[in-house]
């Protein structure tokens, strides 16, 4: 007999039909928060127990091996989040403590849903990066590109050299400009107020090239599918060299101020350990997976748009500790850079998009004296393109790990399906391993590093 | 470079696509040890793990063999080592949406599984913790899936101004 023929429709497989007597009433988590000792009997404790904490090698722990027997008044619940400062965002982790050192974590989310995978099948393709450029804030570029791609990958649209190159210029700037926030909050989070203003004062000279390449600091709609919304502005060379001058000569700045001063040292090296094994388990990408010496970099690994004609190397940790992933996050800018700077070299003439009718609307000034034009312009806003039945994933390295859209299109011109396998959301998971036995005053360091944006978890 | 599902998916109806070595279509009754088997060909990871409803599109193209169901579970595996990637769909009924966790297998797929209950209500059998995540818990019905009435839960904002 299967799992599947011995369940039964009336086993409480589920814990969400009514709210649990230990529900504090107070929240509309329910079932989804952490429960108490004294108010959990065994077999829960043990199944909760299962999905919080986890074992290398893809074990769940033994219920056996918890300490169920332990009286409630030694250890306490508490709430972090969702309005604290250092969770990043809406992210609430529930912690049970033995004095100061963490037992179980379990993260709760959601608090940011807005319901943007509903969103994005009631959209078009062409109004589809609007929505998605929204998930992670931080990355927008990034989560266009997923998109653009997913939706040519359907349509078999080959993109124009140029637009390919634009793309990866715009995306190394985004990665800088969002480790660049990481770099500043990270501090933040250990108490240089220093680092976050160094951080956000580099990450604005980004944004601006962005504001004056596409019009917006932030969820620019610029990657579009079937190449990029503008071309680059005159004079791009010289603002992208002053970019890339300025930040490498500044991240040097970050080593003295950072890397080896002992405070910060002694709060980050051997705190929130991870190893390969329980990264791959967990599913964890991007710098996290890097940082247990895994050297898995999608744009090495399975390269995508023209990663493979240019030269860089690819950071990879050791420990798998909060200072490995700073190192990788910091060594990842002065790389990006050093990309950056070849991209300037090697960047072809030529379109900026493809110049295919069924996609991309036609020139602004035609649609003055064409009457056709001025159709084609409409039918491509109001209706889209229709793009042909099927499904595919795409998955490329957001500055948090594996950024995946799996689009399923039945001939349309809304996608029937689209969804976000989004880094953080994923990544999430480790912090009931990072955190359990460590301090608490280390569990701000660990989140930091962990390095989530709600607003791709929740999308 | 030598496929390496080819042995764990020796008897599972197949089908090529983008990006990755093979589609495969396993029956739900043998989905959970195609996933085992294929963890220990060299697939790592999961990357990635959701639920589609094909209320309304029943008619996509699938292997012979392969009966459409209104649910669909879809797993990309990925191997680090050998550079690849294999896609899972599995088909559930609509009476009966229940698949088996993979959890044992590759506990990453946990907050996803628990994200394919909560947006589609495709139920995980054997998913230790199987609450919804993103949605409030007392949340009534899945919003993803396609006959979900978008819009019809009145939303007022407070101090929002009256209709005038």
């Amino acid at each position: 007999m299967t799992p599947i023929d011995s369940f039964e429709a009336d086993e409480p497989m589920m814990r969400s039909i009514e709210r649990p007597a230990w529900s504090t009433r107070e929240t509309s988590e329910g079932a989804q928060e952490l429960s108490t000792r004294v108010e959990t009997d065994s077999p829960a404790l043990g199944r909760e127990s299962g999905a919080v904490l986890r074992l290398p090698d893809g074990q769940v722990l033994d219920a056996s091996q918890i300490d169920i027997d332990r009286p409630d008044d030694e250890t306490m619940i508490i709430n972090m989040g969702p309005q604290h400062p250092s969770t990043h965002g809406v992210l609430r982790l529930m912690l049970e403590l033995d004095g100061e050192v963490v037992l179980r974590t379990k993260p709760i989310i959601g608090y940011l849903h807005t319901g943007m995978e509903k969103t994005g099948e009631e959209l078009t393709y062409v109004q589809g990066t609007t929505n998605v450029t929204r998930m992670d804030y931080l990355s927008p570029l990034h989560n266009e590109l997923v998109f653009s791609l997913a939706t040519e990958a359907l349509l078999g649209v080959e993109v124009p050299t140029r637009a390919t190159w634009i793309r990866m210029l715009m995306c190394e700037l985004n990665r800088v400009s969002s480790h660049l926030m990481w770099m500043a909050t990270n501090g933040m989070d250990l108490g240089s107020t220093t680092m976050m203003i160094f951080g956000f004062r580099e990450r604005e000279m980004v944004l601006s090239f962005f504001e004056k390449t596409t019009g917006l600091r932030l969820n620019t709609n610029y990657i579009r599918p079937g190449g990029v919304a503008a071309d680059l502005p005159d004079g791009w060379e010289d603002d992208v060299a002053v970019i890339c001058d300025t930040v490498l000569n500044r991240s040097f700045e970050y080593d003295d101020l950072l890397t080896g001063q002992p405070i910060f040292r002694e709060r980050t090296e051997a705190v929130g350990n991870l190893t390969a094994e329980e990264a791959l388990a967990l599913g964890v990408t991007g710098p996290l997976l890097r940082s247990t010496g895994v050297p898995w970099d999608l744009r090495r690994s399975m390269p995508y748009l023209a990663y493979d004609e240019l030269e860089f190397d690819v950071v990879v940790g050791t420990y798998g500790d909060n200072f490995d992933r700073y190192a990788i996050r910091l060594n990842e800018i002065r790389e990006s850079i050093r990309m950056i700077r070849q991209i300037v070299e090697k960047m072809p003439a030529g379109d900026y998009r493809v110049q295919d009718p069924k996609i991309t609307p036609p020139p602004r000034g035609r649609i003055d004296s064409s009457m056709e034009a001025l159709i084609h312009h409409f039918k491509i806003f109001t209706e889209g393109f229709k793009v042909p039945e099927g499904e595919v994933y795409v998955p490329i390295e957001s500055p948090r790990g594996e950024l995946g859209c799996y689009l399923v299109s039945d001939g349309t011109s809304k996608p029937f399906r689209m969804h976000i396998r989004g880094p953080s959301f994923v990544n999430l998971q480790v912090l009931p391993l990072l955190l359990r036995g460590g301090l608490l005053s280390d569990a701000v360091a660990v989140i930091s590093s962990v390095d989530p944006v709600m607003g791709e978890v929740d999308r | 470079m030598t496929d390496i599902s080819a042995d764990a998916l020796a008897d599972v109806p197949l089908a090529a696509g983008i990006g990755v070595d093979h589609i495969a279509f396993p029956a739900r009754s043998a989905y959970k040890s195609v996933v085992a088997s294929l963890r220990d060909a060299g697939f790592e990871m999961c990357a990635d793990l959701c639920g589609v409803d094909y209320l309304g599109h029943p008619g996509r193209a699938l292997p012979d063999g392969v009966a459409p169901e209104r649910f669909e579970v879809v797993v990309n595996l990925l191997s680090l080592s050998a550079k690849s990637r294999v896609r899972i769909r599995v088909q559930a009924p609509e009476a009966d949406p229940v698949v088996d966790s993979i959890f044992d297998v590759y506990p990453g797929v946990e907050a996803m599984e628990r994200e394919a209950y909560d947006l589609l209500g495709i139920r995980f059998a054997g998913h230790p913790d199987l609450t919804r995540i993103l949605m409030p818990e007392e949340w009534e019905g899945h919003p993803l899936r396609k006959d979900y009435g978008s819009g019809r839960v009145p939303v007022q904002f407070k101090e929002a101004p009256g209709p005038r």
